[in-house]
C-alpha cells in the first residue's frame, strides 16, 4: 500500500511557468501556454456555493472561470471528474514548514541575565526581525504529506522565540523557481508564551514575565517610533515595519488567551488566537473578546482506565476535558465565535479531516467546518485574495473528491496546487468487481473479485477446490497470484494484466509456478456489488455521546454557571463575631441583602430571604490570607533582580481547586503574591475566591495597589547555588533598593518636567510607591534586614506598609510601629532555613502588644484550609484574647491589604462575605458550614456532599465510557498525573527549583 | 561567591547553630512522690476520670483514681485542668535535622537501598532546639525513624528531657523501615517541573527484590561466623522482637503489603502514611495490620477527593476496627511535629472521639510500636511520662501547659523559643 501511494505522488506537471524575465539556459524559452478546465464535477466554490454539474477553468495557477457554461478555449486540457466533488484545497495558517533547524543554545550551570545579541532588543526572546523565508528551504516530503491531507497553501514561520517575526505563505507545489510558490514574503506576525532556543537569557521565566515584556515592548516601539529612544534598535525597527501585518498568538490554554487579548486591547492590537481546545470552558466570556480562533483538532485519546488502581490518578476534569475536547469547536461557534482550524499539534497533517470530522459528529456545522479550513484561514492571514475559494482570480488550488467533506466514503483522489496536479489516487478506476470464467495454463477456473470501498480482493476456485489468491490492483495494472491445485507443489501463478475499458474481460500475460510464460483470458459472468455497506460498522455509540453537563470549572466540584447572582439571606440567632467594637454577638440575626450585609440585630425579619437556623452557630467575616499563592499559574519571575513590572493579575489561575478547598476552610479573600525570589518582586493580584467564576472577577474592583518585595536568604539565592546574580549578601540587598528607587526618583522627575519620556512600567509601579500609592509587602526574616528596609523608605519618604513572614518583628516591634508597618506572619513556623532560627510563635502576640497591626497568614495552600486555627494558636503562645487573635485573620489583614472598607468584619454596609461555623472558629473543632462572598453561598457543606456523589457518578460514566472506546478498539493512552504543586514564596517555574 | 565563601558559609551556620544556648538542662530523678489532685484525667484508652487523683513515685504512676486518701507526697491542685499522658510521636525525625536548609545538620537520610543495620539512635541529638519545643506541647516521645532508600534502617524510641541519646532512649532499635515500592511513580528529574505520575513498569520486579531480600534475611543465621551487618539487623523481624513499619500510600500497594505480611509471616506490621489505607480497611483489620495515618494536616493528593479526606482517614479507619495512631511526617516535619496533638484535634474535629483522638497519639501509638506495658496512657505501673494542661490539650485554645514530667522528673517548659520570648517581652517593658 505504500509503495503504491509514493508511486501516485509524482508530480505530474504540465510545464514550469517560468517567470519571463527570468533567462533560460536549458532550452528554448517559448512555451505555449495552455488552459486546462475540470469539467461535469460538483464545484464546491465556497461554503455557502455549490454548483453540480459544473466546469472550472484555469490557466497559469489561477482560475479563468468557473461555473455550469463555461466555454473552453481551443487550446483546454479537459480533466472529466464526472459525479466527483471539488473544493478549495486547505489552507494552514500555523507551521513551521520548511524552516531549517535552528541552533540550540548551550546550557550554563548558571541562569544568564544578559542578552546574547547585539544590536536588537535586550531581550533574546523578542525576535521580531526573523522573516520566515530567510530560513527557508522546500520540504518535499512535509509537502507530499501536506498536499496528500488536502493541503494547498501554508503559512509558515519560525517557530522559536516569544515575538517571532512575520511568517510567509507558501503554495504547496514544488517549482523550478522559487518565485512561484512564495505567495507572501510577509504574512503574519507571530507570538508565542514561550523563550527562543538560540538562548538561555532568563528573562521571562514566568507567564507574567511574558505579558510585561510585550507590554513594555509595545511601549518602547512606541517610544523608538516617536524618536524618544536613540540608540539603534533592530528589533523594534523590524516590528515597527511589520506591525500592520495579521498578528497571530499562540497560546496553551484559554487563559493565556485572555492573558494575550487584554495585552492587545491595551496597545490596540486585535491578535488572532491560535487557540488550545479547551476555549469551551469559559465560552461567557471568551465570546466577549471578539478574536479569531484558530482552533487545534488534536483531541486526547481515552485514558486506559482498565486497571481499576489506577483510576484513583485521573481526575474528573481530565476526562470531561477527553469529552468535550471534540465539541470545542461547536460550542465556539454556536456562540458565534469567529473559527478556524490549524493541523498544529497532530502527529500527521491527514488527522486534520479525521478530527474535524469528528468535530461535525460532535455537532459542529459542516459548512462551518468548510469554511474553517478554506476560507476563514484565508482571512486569518490576510490572503482571501489568492484562497480559500474558486472563485475568478484566485489560485487554481482544488481537491478532487469522492464524496462531499466529512462523508464516511469521502476520498481525495487529486490535490491541484496552483495548476499542477498531485494525483493521490486514480480518479477513474475501472471496476473489475464481478464473477468471472478463467482459463489459466487450459484449466478452468472461476474468478470471483470484490469491491469494497475501492479495495480490491479475489477468490480463485478450481471447480469447487479453493485456491490460494492474491489480488492487487492499482494504477490500472492487475497483478493476481495463484497457488497450485496440487497442494503438495510450492508454485504460483503470477497473472498480469493492464487493465483497460471492456466489456465481456480481461486477459494478459501469466507467468506460471515453472517459470513458463503464457497468456491467460478472462470471461466476465455476472456484475460485482460495488461495495458492501452493511458489514461496516457504525460507530454510533461514538457520534451520539451523551456529554456530561458543563461547570466551572470543567472538573470536580465545578459550579453550574459561571456567574451568580448574590442571593438575599437572612441568619438566625447566631452568634456573631462583628470584628467590631460590639464584640461578639449571641442571638443575633443578621441580613445579607444585594451582596453587602445590610443588617445586625434581634428579631430582623424578611420576607423574600431565604432563612438559615443559626442557633449553636457561628457567624464571622470571612478569613482574608494576607500571603497565599493558591490560584496562580506561577509565582516568581526570577528572571531579574526587579520585576516591578509583572503583576500577578495576569498569573490568576480561577480553576485551582485549592480555591474551593480554602473556601471550605472559611477563606472569602486573599492576596496572590508574587514569590521571593527577588528583592524586588511583582504587583499583587487581591482576590475574591468566587469559584467558578472567570479570573478577571476574581480581582478586587477598584483593587488596591499591592506590590512583593523580599529580603535574605532567597533573594540572595542561599539554598540552590545561585552566584551570578546581584546581590549575594544582605549587603547589596540595600543597594538594590536604592539603585531602583533612585531611578525612580529620577524618572518622576522626568515625567514631571513635560519633556518626552521613555515610558517603564517597571518605574512607573516604583513611582506608585514612592508617592504612596502602592504598597509594599515585604517577605523578611531577620531583624537587620527588616531594619534596613525601614530605613531605605524614610530615605526615599514612603512607609512600608506590610512585613510579611516578618519571623523576628518581635526584636524591632517598636521600630516596626513607629514606622507605621503592619505585620503578617505564620504562627508557629521556624528552623526550615538559617534564617527562621529564631522565629517563635510568640512573635505576633510581642507585635500586638507593641500595636502594630498583625495578620497570620499562610503562604501555603495547605494551612490556607485553617487559618482560624493557626489565629488561635496566638492565644496559646503569648496569651492574645480571642477577638484580637479573630482580628489576625480578618479585620487586620482587610487593614493591611487596605480592603477594610469592605471586607473584614461584620458590619452594616460592608460586602456580604461571612462564615457560618459549626462552633467557635477559633476552636480545633471548627468547621465551615456555609461560605459566602457577596451574598453567594460559595461552599455549602451539605451541597458539599451531593457533589461528593456526582463526581463519583460521572467518573463511573466516563470510566465506562473509556472502557467501551478501548473495547471496540480505540486508541488509548497511559494514566498520567500531574504533580499539583503547591506554589510558595519559593516557587520558580523553570530558572531552578528551591525549596522552602 | 566562590566554594571557599560557601564552606566559611557553613562552617559558620553549624557553628552558630551548635554553640547556641544548650538545651534545657534535664530534670533530675523523682525524689518523692507526686500527686495530681482534681484534673480531669484522659486515661488514654478513651476512659475519662473527672475530679481525679494521679500518683507517683520513683518514675512510675502507682494510682490513679478518684480516691483522694491516695494522695501522697507533693500534691499538685490542679482543680479544673486536665491529666494527659506524654503524647508520643511516631516515624519523626527529630533530632535528626536542625535546620532544613543547612545540608550540615540534616542526618535522616543515608546513602543505599537496604539500611536496616543504620540506626538512628546515634544521630539523635538530645540537644535539638527543636526537641525541647515539643515539651510546651504535650509531645514527650518520639520514634527517632531514618528516612530513604527501599529499608530505610532502624529506629529507637526516646523520650524528650536528655543529656544525651543513651540516656535519652527508652526502646532501641524498636523497628525497621522500608518505603513500599510505588505502583504509580514520578518520571524525570525533580527539578522538571512537568514531570508526571505513571505507571511504575518496575513495580514487581521491585516487590521481587524485596521478597529475595527478606527470604535471605530469614534464612540466615545470626551470629554465624560470616556476619552479615544487614541480616544481623533484620533478625528481630523473624524472632519478633523488632516491628516492621511499610510506608506506603496506595491501594494495590497496600494489597500488596497484606499479603507480603502473611508470605512472610510477620507478625508486627505496621503502615505509615496509608493514603488509601480506608479502601482496604476491613482487610487490614482481619490481617492486624495497623496504621500510622500522615498527619491530618494536609491537601487531598487527588483533586477529585473529598476535602476533608486527610482529615477524617482516621475516622474511616477506625471505624473499621483498624489499630490507628497519628504521625506528622512531611513537609517541615521536626518543627511541626509539636503540631501533634492538633493533628489529633481535627480528627476529632471530622468524626473521631475525642477520647480516642487522645487515644491515637498515646495508648494506639504505644501499642504499635509494643511499649502498652510501658508508657500511651495514665495506668498504675506506667512511666510516669504525663503533663497538666490549662484546658483541652486538643484544643489550641487549651492546650496551655503547666506542669510536665517525664519518667517521673518535672521537666522544664523553657525552650531557646520562650527565653526569647522573655528576653524581647522585658525589652519593651523598660
Amino acid at each position: 500500500m505504500k509503495q503504491k501511494v509514493l508511486l501516485l505522488f509524482c508530480l505530474l506537471s504540465f510545464g514550469l511557468f517560468a517567470q519571463d524575465y527570468f533567462p533560460e539556459n536549458k532550452g528554448v524559452k517559448t512555451r505555449t501556454s495552455n488552459y486546462t478546465a475540470v469539467k461535469s464535477a460538483i464545484i464546491h466554490v465556497s461554503p455557502t456555493q455549490t454548483i453540480e454539474n459544473a466546469t472550472l477553468l484555469f490557466k497559469d495557477g489561477k482560475i479563468v472561470e468557473v461555473g455550469k457554461n463555461v466555454k473552453l478555449p481551443k487550446n483546454t486540457v479537459v480533466v472529466d471528474a464526472k459525479g466527483k466533488h471539488v473544493y478549495p484545497s486547505f489552507v494552514e495558517v500555523y507551521s513551521d514548514f520548511g524552516i531549517k533547524d535552528i541552533a540550540t543554545a548551550a546550557r550554563s550551570s548558571q541562569p544568564q541575565y544578559n542578552p546574547n545579541r547585539k544590536g536588537y532588543y535586550w531581550n533574546d526572546h523578542v525576535r521580531p526581525e526573523q522573516s520566515a523565508k530567510s530560513h527557508f528551504e522546500f520540504d518535499k516530503k512535509k509537502a507530499t504529506a501536506m498536499r496528500k491531507a488536502g493541503f494547498g497553501a501554508v503559512n509558515t514561520h519560525i517557530a522559536d522565540g516569544f515575538i517571532r517575526g512575520n511568517g510567509a505563505l507558501f503554495a504547496l507545489v514544488e517549482t523550478d523557481n522559487f518565485n512561484e510558490n512564495l505567495l507572501k514574503n510577509e504574512s503574519g506576525f507571530y507570538y508565542e508564551f514561550s523563550k527562543s532556543k538560540q538562548s538561555r537569557q532568563a528573562y521571562p521565566s514566568s507567564i507574567m514575565g511574558y505579558t510585561a515584556l510585550l507590554r513594555q515592548f509595545y511601549h518602547d516601539a512606541k517610544a523608538y517610533q516617536n524618536g524618544i529612544i536613540e540608540d539603534k534598535d533592530l528589533a523594534i525597527e523590524a516590528y515597527l515595519a511589520k506591525k500592520n501585518l495579521p498578528q497571530l498568538f499562540s497560546v496553551d490554554d484559554y487563559l493565556d488567551a485572555f492573558r494575550a487579548d487584554k495585552i492587545g486591547d491595551q496597545f490596540g492590537v486585535q491578535y488572532t488566537i491560535i487557540g488550545s481546545g479547551d476555549e469551551y470552558k469559559r465560552i461567557e466570556d471568551l465570546k466577549g473578546i471578539n478574536a479569531h480562533f484558530v482552533l487545534p483538532l488534536k483531541f486526547p485519546e481515552a485514558y486506559d482506565v482498565e486497571d481499576p488502581f489506577l483510576r484513583e490518578y485521573l481526575t474528573l476534569g481530565e476526562m470531561k476535558h477527553w469529552q468535550y475536547a471534540p465539541a470545542n469547536a461547536k460550542i465556539l461557534a454556536e456562540n458565534g465565535v469567529d473559527i478556524s482550524f490549524t493541523s498544529k499539534g497532530l502527529k500527521s497533517p491527514d488527522e486534520l479531516l479525521k478530527n474535524l470530522k469528528k468535530a461535525v459528529e460532535s455537532g459542529l456545522d459542516k459548512k462551518t467546518a468548510f469554511a474553517g479550513i478554506t476560507t476563514q484561514p484565508a482571512k486569518a492571514i490576510g490572503a482571501s485574495d489568492l484562497l480559500g475559494t474558486l472563485e475568478k482570480g484566485k489560485l487554481a488550488n482544488f481537491i478532487i473528491t469522492s464524496d462531499e467533506l466529512f462523508e464516511d466514503e469521502f476520498k481525495i483522489y487529486e490535490n491541484w496546487v496552483q495548476g499542477h496536479r498531485h494525483r493521490l489516487e486514480a480518479l477513474d478506476v475501472i471496476d473489475i468487481s464481478g464473477t468471472y470464467d478463467l482459463v489459466l495454463n487450459g484449466k478452468n477456473h472461476e474468478l470471483i473479485i470484490k469491491n469494497k470501498s475501492g479495495k480490491f480482493s479475489a477468490e480463485v476456485k478450481q471447480d469447487t477446490l479453493k485456491l490460494g489468491s492474491k489480488l492487487t490492483y492499482e494504477d490500472d495494472w492487475m497483478t493476481l497470484i495463484v497457488s497450485n491445485a496440487d497442494s503438495s507443489k510450492e508454485d504460483y501463478a503470477v497473472l498480469t494484466s493492464k487493465i483497460e475499458p471492456f466489456q465481456t474481460g480481461f486477459g494478459g500475460k501469466v507467468i506460471l509456478g515453472d517459470g513458463n510464460t503464457s497468456t491467460f483470458k478472462s470471461t466476465k459472468k455476472e456484475a460485482g456489488s460495488s461495495s458492501d455497506k452493511d458489514e461496516e460498522e457504525k460507530e454510533e455509540d461514538e457520534k451520539s455521546m451523551e456529554m456530561l453537563s458543563m461547570t466551572y470549572p470543567n472538573s470536580a466540584y465545578g459550579r453550574t454557571s459561571a456567574q451568580s447572582q448574590p442571593e438575599r439571606i437572612l441568619i438566625k440567632n447566631a452568634t456573631v463575631i462583628t470584628g467590631e467594637a460590639e464584640g461578639t454577638l449571641k442571638n443575633t440575626d443578621v441580613l445579607l441583602k444585594d451582596g453587602k450585609i445590610d443588617k445586625i440585630g434581634k428579631d430582623l425579619s424578611d420576607r423574600r430571604a431565604e432563612v438559615i437556623d443559626g442557633s449553636g452557630k457561628y457567624l464571622t467575616a470571612g478569613i482574608i490570607d494576607e500571603h497565599s499563592h493558591i490560584a496562580g499559574t506561577s509565582i516568581n519571575e526570577g528572571g531579574h533582580n526587579s520585576s516591578a513590572e509583572v503583576t500577578m493579575e495576569d498569573a490568576v489561575d480561577p480553576d485551582d481547586i485549592s480555591i474551593y478547598r480554602s473556601l471550605a476552610g472559611g477563606v472569602t479573600s486573599i492576596q496572590l503574591l508574587h514569590g521571593s525570589a527577588n528583592p524586588i518582586g511583582g504587583r499583587s493580584a487581591v482576590l475574591k475566591l468566587k469559584w467558578g467564576e472567570s479570573a478577571e472577577n476574581l480581582i478586587y474592583d477598584n483593587t488596591p495597589k499591592h506590590i512583593k518585595f523580599a529580603l535574605g536568604e532567597n533573594v540572595k539565592q542561599s539554598n540552590w547555588g545561585g552566584n551570578s546574580r546581584f546581590p549575594q549578601t544582605r549587603m547589596g540587598v540595600e543597594q538594590v533598593f536604592r539603585d531602583y528607587f533612585t531611578q525612580a526618583k529620577a524618572y518622576g522627575e522626568k515625567k514631571a518636567s513635560g519633556e518626552p519620556f521613555r515610558y517603564d512600567d517597571e518605574m512607573e509601579t516604583l513611582l506608585e510607591i514612592l508617592n504612596g500609592e502602592r504598597y509594599i509587602s515585604c517577605h523578611s526574616y531577620v531583624q537587620s534586614e527588616i531594619n534596613m528596609l525601614m530605613k531605605v523608605a524614610e530615605e526615599f519618604d514612603f512607609t512600608v506598609n506590610t512585613f510579611t513572614h516578618i519571623l523576628e518583628g518581635y526584636k524591632v516591634a517598636d521600630i516596626m510601629k513607629e514606622h507605621g508597618a503592619g505585620g503578617s506572619t505564620f504562627s508557629d513556623w521556624w528552623a526550615y532555613k538559617y534564617e527562621v532560627n529564631d522565629a517563635i510563635p510568640f512573635n505576633a502576640a510581642i507585635m500586638h502588644n507593641q500595636g502594630v497591626t498583625v495578620a497570620i497568614n499562610s503562604d501555603d495552600g495547605e494551612m490556607i484550609r485553617r487559618l482560624n486555627q493557626e489565629a488561635a494558636k496566638s492565644m496559646k503562645y503569648g496569651g492574645v484574647s480571642a477577638d484580637d487573635a479573630w482580628k489576625f485573620v480578618t479585620l487586620n489583614p482587610a487593614k493591611l491589604l487596605h480592603i477594610d472598607d469592605r471586607v473584614g468584619s461584620i458590619k452594616e454596609g460592608k460586602d456580604a462575605d461571612v462564615v457560618l461555623w459549626n462552633t467557635d472558629p477559633l476552636s480545633i473543632y471548627a468547621k465551615p458550614e456555609k461560605t459566602i462572598i457577596e451574598g453567594v453561598v460559595y461552599f455549602d457543606i451539605e451541597k458539599d456532599k451531593a457533589m461528593r456523589a456526582q463526581v463519583q457518578n460521572e467518573r463511573q460514566v466516563l470510566i465506562n465510557k473509556m472502557m467501551k472506546a478501548k473495547n471496540k478498539g480505540l486508541k488509548t493512552q497511559p494514566i498520567k498525573k500531574k504533580e499539583k504543586e503547591y506554589l510558595h514564596c519559593d516557587s520558580l517555574d523553570d530558572i531552578n527549583h528551591i525549596h522552602e | 561567591m566562590n566554594y571557599k565563601h560557601i564552606l566559611t558559609g557553613c562552617i559558620l551556620a553549624i557553628a552558630m547553630v551548635f554553640t547556641g544556648q544548650a538545651q534545657q538542662t534535664p530534670a533530675p530523678k523523682q525524689s518523692q512522690p507526686i500527686s495530681i489532685v482534681g484534673a480531669t484525667a484522659h486515661i488514654g484508652n478513651t476512659e475519662v476520670i473527672e475530679n481525679s487523683v494521679v500518683v507517683f513515685e520513683d518514675g512510675k504512676i502507682t494510682y490513679v483514681g478518684t480516691d483522694k486518701s491516695q494522695a501522697k507526697g507533693q500534691e499538685i491542685d490542679a482543680n479544673g485542668k486536665h491529666v494527659y499522658p506524654g503524647f508520643i510521636a511516631p516515624n519523626a525525625t527529630l533530632g535528626l535535622v536542625e535546620i532544613d536548609a543547612v545540608a550540615a545538620t540534616d542526618d535522616e537520610d543515608e546513602l543505599g537501598k537496604m539500611l536496616p543495620h543504620v540506626r538512628s539512635l546515634i544521630a539523635y541529638n538530645a540537644e535539638s532546639k527543636i526537641v525541647e519545643s515539643m515539651r510546651p506541647n504535650g509531645v514527650l516521645m518520639g520514634q527517632i525513624t531514618p528516612q530513604g532508600g527501599r529499608i530505610s534502617g532502624t529506629s529507637s524510641v526516646v523520650q524528650f528531657d536528655a543529656w544525651n541519646w543513651e540516656d535519652a532512649v527508652i526502646k532501641e532499635n524498636d523497628a525497621i523501615h522500608m518505603n513500599w515500592p510505588r505502583g504509580f511513580s514520578r518520571s524525570g528529574n525533580w527539578s522538571d517541573a512537568d514531570r508526571v505520575w505513571e505507571k511504575n513498569k518496575d513495580y514487581t520486579s521491585e516487590i521481587d527484590e524485596v521478597i529475595a531480600y527478606f527470604n535471605n534475611a530469614n534464612a540466615y543465621v545470626p551470629g554465624s561466623k560470616d556476619t552479615d551487618l544487614e541480616f544481623e539487623a533484620m533478625a528481630g523481624l523473624f524472632d519478633g522482637s523488632k516491628a516492621l513499619f511499610i510506608h506506603v500510600e496506595g491501594e494495590k500497594e497496600i494489597r500488596d503489603v497484606i499479603s507480603f505480611k502473611t508470605k512472610m509471616n510477620l507478625d508486627r506490621v505496621t503502615i505509615v502514611g496509608g493514603y488509601h489505607a480506608h479502601k482496604v480497611a476491613k482487610d487490614l483489620a482481619a490481617n492486624n495490620v495497623s496504621v500510622l495515618v500522615q498527619r491530618t494536616h494536609l491537601n487531598p493528593n487527588f483533586e477529585d477527593d473529598d476535602y476533608d479526606l486527610p482529615y477524617k482517614l482516621p475516622k474511616l479507619l477506625s471505624d473499621a476496627g483498624v489499630l490507628v495512631a497519628l504521625e506528622g511526617s512531611g513537609r517541615m516535619e521536626r518543627m511541626n511535629s509539636r503540631n501533634l496533638p492538633f493533628y489529633a484535634g481535627t480528627a476529632a474535629a471530622f468524626g473521631v472521639d475525642k477520647e480516642m483522638a487522645v487515644q491515637m497519639i498515646t495508648l494506639n501509638t504505644a501499642k504499635i510500636l509494643g511499649m502498652e506495658d510501658r508508657i500511651g496512657s495514665l495506668e498504675a505501673g506506667k512511666e510516669a511520662t504525663l503533663f497538666i494542661s490549662e484546658g483541652d490539650a486538643l484544643d489550641m485554645k487549651g492546650n496551655i501547659l503547666s506542669k510536665v514530667y517525664i519518667q517521673g522528673r518535672d521537666v522544664s517548659l523553657e525552650t531557646h523559643q520562650t527565653e526569647l520570648y522573655d528576653r524581647y517581652s522585658n525589652k519593651y517593658q523598660d
